[in-house]
């Protein structure tokens, strides 16, 4: 089972991992703001993902955690 | 009585420096003072020290840095043009609280200029040499013993007060020779808690820096800086007074202007002349006492210096213009004679400014 | 089990950097490879002026903040000062190594100096508001080439890796960037190699990282990416300039 957190105030919604997701389960949150003003990343179907941490990787604030159990 | 070796003023520093514990040494080649770089060249890799000679004066400030952010007992030295490029790593020693030794054996200037011996880094050494509030201690030898003593004072300084010290030279007493002493006492140097050696896991990391956008802090720590320069000016301005008891005018002199003047004020005892030095061994901070004392019992001050009237300015302010200073100097690396300082003691003596 | 997380060599601070700039990359890259190679203890980092000056507040490692152009200088005095102990890396803008710290580089990798330099060309200088550099491409907008950059005012862009390649001292020069997945594993791969020469004691290791700044190359971060692919890597080929132990010969 693939567990993945956002730290959301920590997200400066650039879209990088949006970009990086292989399976493009990741959006830019339409409405949300973060305590800084931007709209943070978020996954739009969490049980598709398979925990390949592209997102992460391409993340510049280390905004993602991903967990295997 | 301990032993003396016959030595170049350049040479007492270099082995003074490493009797204080120095085994990191920065330098780069320029006229007068090459033989300090020459000699630590020879001299650490042979004790397990680190000579560098870098690609500039610019390099060599900035190896000092790291080194003594690293904890360490670290010299470099150079001469007017080459303490010139220092100056902004010198501020950044300062603003990041850095213990280290810089020697300056000054040339004529301004620009190339020239490389007999001068005095006309004065302002440069005493106001810091570069931006922002802060000072170095500056020590002023006048003989090759005093080159190994106060190298040695220096790093103590420098360490006590986590700052620069410039020992303040010239040319002259740089490549003269005289028997030197080194039996000297020489204490252990502090424990550097705040160097960055690696955290070891064992602590928060330290952090050497300089930097401070945020107004308020960057005040904070030129005022805490400034409260260290009172207790230095306090404690540890250095000077020595020549037959003042009884002077009726007193010659100021530092380094070799003062050895000079020295046979000018014997000379004009014989002639009954009550004249009398005042010699400063730190020209920063600015020994205010002997001028003080000298303005209550003393006609005027001649102050006799190798450039065009710098020190003059520090020793109005100390005997607060009570009363007149004049100038005796030669520039461009000419260096006074005994009978010039003599003369202006004859006229000053027949009251003539 | 965690698959992936923030280092340990990395503070839990939030980093200063505009949104889309690849320093929080290279930032983590360099974090993982000092937590992989249990060396944290052991580590002085040096930033000097540029936008990640403010590096010493993000690595847990001891750090020194270096003035403009000299940090290779420091990285040497630290270096020299516990040279089998003290593991030193500097953290370095183009502005930074490429235009005012030129002879500081030059020198320190002639020596071969056994310290790693982490270069970041961005094409631009970025604290001070997106200024020409000396890496900035031949028609480059910036706001100190207001109509591009112009080769007969100011001449070429810089070459770090191959420059370098040139001198004898050197035992490694990488270029890598960012800007994909597949080059993040690529670049991670050479500034761990970067470090294990150090720690090795085969000399100077320098790692180029070609890097996006969104904001001063006025584009999207995603478009700043693509950017690296069609305009940047185009005249700043990717590949290693020099391997010294590995003795292999790159393609030029």
């Amino acid at each position: 089972m693939i567990k993945i957190s956002f730290k959301i105030d920590t997200c400066k919604g650039c879209g990088l991992c949006v970009g990086a997701c292989p399976k493009k389960l990741l959006r830019i949150a339409p409405d949300a703001i973060n305590k800084k003003g931007h709209h943070p990343a978020e996954i739009t179907d969490a049980s598709a993902c398979i925990g390949c941490a592209s997102c992460a990787m391409m993340c510049p604030d280390c905004v993602i955690r991903i967990e295997k159990e | 009585m301990a032993d003396k070796v016959l030595m170049k003023g350049n040479e007492a520093i270099a082995e003074a420096a490493i009797l204080a514990g120095c085994r990191h040494y920065f330098g780069y080649p320029i006229t007068p003072q090459t033989e300090i770089a020459a000699y630590m060249a020879k001299r650490m890799p042979k004790i397990g020290g680190t000579f560098l000679q870098a690609e500039s004066e610019i390099a060599a400030i900035n190896m000092v840095y790291g080194a003594s952010a690293a904890g360490k007992r670290v010299m470099t030295s150079s001469s007017s043009p080459g303490i010139s490029l220092k100056g902004e790593g010198i501020s950044y020693l300062a603003g990041s609280d850095l213990p280290a030794v810089i020697v300056n054996a000054q040339r004529g200037g301004p620009g190339l200029g020239g490389i007999q011996p001068s005095q006309s880094d004065y302002f440069q050494a005493t106001r810091g040499g570069g931006h922002g509030d802060y000072h170095m201690i500056v020590l002023t030898p006048d003989s090759v013993q005093e080159m190994a003593e106060l190298t040695i004072k220096a790093f103590d300084l420098a360490d006590k007060y986590r700052m620069p010290v410039m020992l303040l030279a010239d040319g002259t007493i740089g490549q003269m020779m005289e028997p030197v002493c080194f039996d000297l006492a020489i204490d252990p140097a502090p424990e550097k808690p705040w160097a960055t050696t690696g955290t070891e896991g064992k602590r928060a990391h330290n952090v050497i820096n300089s930097l401070y956008l945020n107004p308020a802090e960057l005040e904070q720590t030129n005022i805490e800086r400034y409260a260290r320069y009172d207790e230095i000016a306090k404690n540890e301005a250095r000077y020595e007074e020549y037959l003042m008891d009884d002077a009726e005018i007193a010659v100021t002199a530092f380094g070799i202007a003062a050895r000079v003047t020295k046979n000018a004020v014997n000379e004009a005892r014989k002639e009954g002349i009550k004249v009398g030095l005042i010699r400063p061994i730190t020209v920063w901070p600015f020994p205010k006492a002997p001028y003080e004392k000298a303005a209550e019992h003393c006609k005027q001050i001649i102050s006799v210096e190798l450039n065009m009237g710098q020190m003059i300015e520090d020793v109005r302010l100390a005997c607060n213009c009570k009363i007149p200073v004049s100038l005796c100097s030669r520039v461009g690396g000419m260096i006074p004679t005994p009978n010039q300082v003599l003369d202006a003691i004859r006229a000053a003596a027949k009251g003539g400014k | 089990m965690v698959v992936f997380d923030k280092p340990k060599a990395l503070l839990d601070v939030p980093l200063h950097y505009c949104p889309g700039c690849t320093h929080g990359i290279i930032h983590r890259l360099v974090a993982e490879v000092i937590d992989e190679l249990g060396i944290e203890g052991r580590t002085i980092g040096i930033a000097p002026v540029g936008c990640a000056v403010m590096a010493y507040d993000y690595f847990a490692c001891d750090m020194i903040e270096a003035a403009h152009g000299r940090a290779p200088a420091v990285a040497t005095g630290v270096k020299r000062s516990d040279p089998e102990h003290n593991v030193v890396f500097t953290y370095q803008g183009d502005g930074d190594l490429a235009s005012i710290g030129t002879a500081e580089i030059v020198h320190a990798a002639a020596r071969n100096e056994n310290i790693t330099v982490i270069f970041i060309n961005n094409a631009i200088y970025g604290m001070t508001g997106g200024q020409m550099a000396p890496t900035s491409l031949v028609g480059q907008v910036t706001q100190t080439s207001p109509y591009g950059r112009d080769p007969k005012l100011c001449g070429y862009p810089v070459k770090i890796c191959e420059m370098l390649a040139e001198l004898e001292g050197p035992e490694y020069l990488e270029r890598v960037t960012v800007n994909s997945v597949p080059n993040v594993r690529k670049a991670k791969k050479a500034i761990k190699k970067a470090f294990q020469n150090q720690l090795d004691g085969k000399g100077f290791s320098l790692v180029e990282v070609i890097s996006a700044c969104p904001t001063n190359w006025g584009m999207t971060p995603q478009k700043a990416l693509e950017w690296i692919d069609s305009d940047m890597i185009p005249y700043y080929p990717l590949g290693v300039y020099k391997d010294r132990s590995a003795n292999s010969e790159v393609a030029k």
